[in-house]
């Protein structure tokens, strides 16, 4: 008769959240899978200004004044701190459903559909509310098993419920949404300035150097000076115009998402319900108002009865529990391979989501809105699956 | 905390779990959180109808301030953005105190009103700010009413 060791595994809630996130810093950051082009979005912020600091900002020190290059710094360090804000905060995911809440949410849909005839298609699930004297529809989710709050959406990349959620950001490597959208906005609102204010000392610096030495000797002296213009030019026409259009999405309180579908404009549509009519209210609301804090709970902690006597892999234990411990006792008998698919077999019966199949990539190629995904998806180890 | 959560593993025990009701967010005055008044039916017998309608109007007090768009939030804000939000790394935000003052209002509120009734208040962030989960349990006597409030046994964040 062979003892059965009975461990109890400490472990992060990060570690067994549903969803398409990466994780890093033991749950501390969050992020999208594909982070490729984030990082090309860095190396560019970072490489730009390098060369700024490297070639023009000695010359411009001296010959024009010394606060250029330190307003420079200030500005690089604000651009960087607010791309990583938006890029490692969790942007205002909802998490799933559990189990009696999502049966009791079907309890209600059934009540309210009444009787369906057999054969007949069930209605659509969706829910009226009235929010300031207009009709709004909350959508159910099949992903998530909730009724989705208004103004939330569902991202297919990151493969959660974003409330408020405006748009999935390559750029950044993470979705945009109620919680980290100010950032975003002063993010690409502190690299437009920061675009033009290289690229105008560019200018200034080429200029100045030619008037002493001649254009073609300026160039030889300081070659980063063509890279630098050639970046910020083209950075300059996307970045300032998605400035402009995310101050236009402010001042009259909408998101991405409702502007691209159209949800308020038009004569037959319910007019916006969350604007406040004033764009000075509007404006103060999304960037001033309060700091919402994460509803997914990241860091906390989550035991784990286990029976088996083999090592725990964290990683090939993803089953679908987000909850308390219940122990498991499922997976008794066999070795414990780390195969990607043993958790299938071992797959307890409440049913918490079932898209969640572990890190084999399903739907890999959904469609982003601005750019295509530039790299292939980086298998992450430590991540949620 | 595993103090609590034992004993709460033994009203798990000793009182079992007959059913959970879920209060779901109202919308009518927009995105701010704030949770229906409306009685549910399986509370029928268990709990005063002020009682609970109480315990909710608090909550969306609550919830209500900590959203509330005024002279502090810009404040915080304006601060917060001059340094670069860096300075969230060490201050607690506004919202995450009366967080804070929530869960100890639910803990309360279940030592003293819910418990002793068979009841059990989850404190709405740990199920995502969607409802207010009510855990109704069967009568057998229990009243162990050093049951506290959030049965989890993470630690909120």
């Amino acid at each position: 008769m062979s003892a059965v060791m009975i461990t109890r595994k400490v472990s992060r809630k990060w570690e067994k959240l549903p969803g398409k996130n990466t994780f890093c810093c033991d749950g501390r950051v969050m992020m999208a899978r594909q982070k490729g082009v984030f990082y090309l979005t860095l190396f560019l912020i970072i490489g730009t200004c390098s060369l700024f600091f490297a070639f023009e900002c000695p010359y411009l020190a001296v010959h024009l004044s010394p606060a250029i290059p330190v307003f420079a710094v200030l500005l690089f360090v604000f651009v960087v701190a607010m791309l990583l804000r938006t890029s490692f905060s969790d942007p205002g995911v909802l998490p799933r459903a559990l189990p009696e809440e999502a049966n009791f949410i079907e309890m209600e849909i059934e009540a309210a559909n009444g009787n369906v005839m057999a054969g007949q298609r069930p209605p659509p699930r969706i829910k009226n509310v009235q929010i300031n004297n207009q009709i709004v529809k909350l959508k159910y989710c099949y992903t998530c098993k909730i009724f989705r709050p208004p103004r939330a959406s569902h991202c297919s990349i990151c493969d959660n419920c974003v409330d408020r959620f405006d748009h999935h950001c390559p750029w950044v490597g993470n979705c945009v949404g109620k919680r980290n959208y100010r950032y975003f906005y002063l993010f690409t609102l502190s690299l437009s300035l920061l675009t033009i204010y290289i690229f105008a000392f560019d200018i200034v610096h080429v200029v100045l150097r030619s008037v002493d030495s001649g254009f073609l000797s300026t160039i030889k002296e300081t070659p980063g000076t063509v890279l630098e213009v050639l970046v910020c030019f083209f950075t300059l026409w996307s970045v300032v115009g998605l400035t402009g259009f995310h101050t236009y999405l402010i001042s009259l309180n909408q998101t991405t998402n409702e502007d691209i579908k159209g949800s308020w404009s038009g004569k037959n549509r319910v007019q916006n319900p969350y604007s406040h009519k004033n764009i000075i209210k509007n404006c103060c609301e999304v960037l001033c108002g309060p700091n919402y804090p994460s509803v997914l709970d990241r860091r906390g902690l989550m035991l784990e009865d286990s029976t088996s006597p083999a090592p725990p892999a964290a990683s090939a234990a993803s089953t679908h529990k987000s909850s308390n411990p219940v122990s498991q006792t499922t997976k008794s008998s066999a070795p414990l391979i780390l195969n990607e698919h043993t958790p299938d077999e071992a797959k307890p019966s409440i049913g918490a989501g079932p898209q969640k199949s572990t890190s084999s990539p399903k739907e890999e190629k959904p469609p982003s809105p601005t750019s295509p995904n530039a790299v292939a998806p980086a298998v992450i180890k430590e991540s949620a699956h | 905390m595993a103090t609590e959560f034992h004993n709460l593993q033994e009203l798990r025990h000793s009182a079992s779990l007959a059913t959970k009701v879920f209060i779901q967010r109202d919308y009518s005055d927009g995105t701010i959180c704030k949770f229906q008044t409306k009685f549910p039916a399986e509370l029928d017998s268990r709990i005063e109808r002020s009682l609970f309608e109480e315990t909710v109007k608090t909550l969306n007090c609550c919830y209500a301030e900590a959203e509330k768009i005024g002279g502090q939030s810009y404040l915080e804000g304006c601060l917060a953005c001059a340094t670069a939000y860096i300075v969230f790394l060490c201050m607690e935000t506004r919202y995450e105190k009366i967080l804070k003052k929530i869960s100890m209002y639910i803990q309360e509120q279940n030592e003293k009103i819910y418990a002793p009734r068979g009841l059990l208040l989850t404190d709405p962030i740990e199920r995502g700010m969607r409802v207010i989960e009510i855990s109704i349990f069967e009568d057998s006597g229990s009243t162990s009413s050093s049951s506290t409030g959030s049965p989890s046994s993470g630690t909120a964040q």
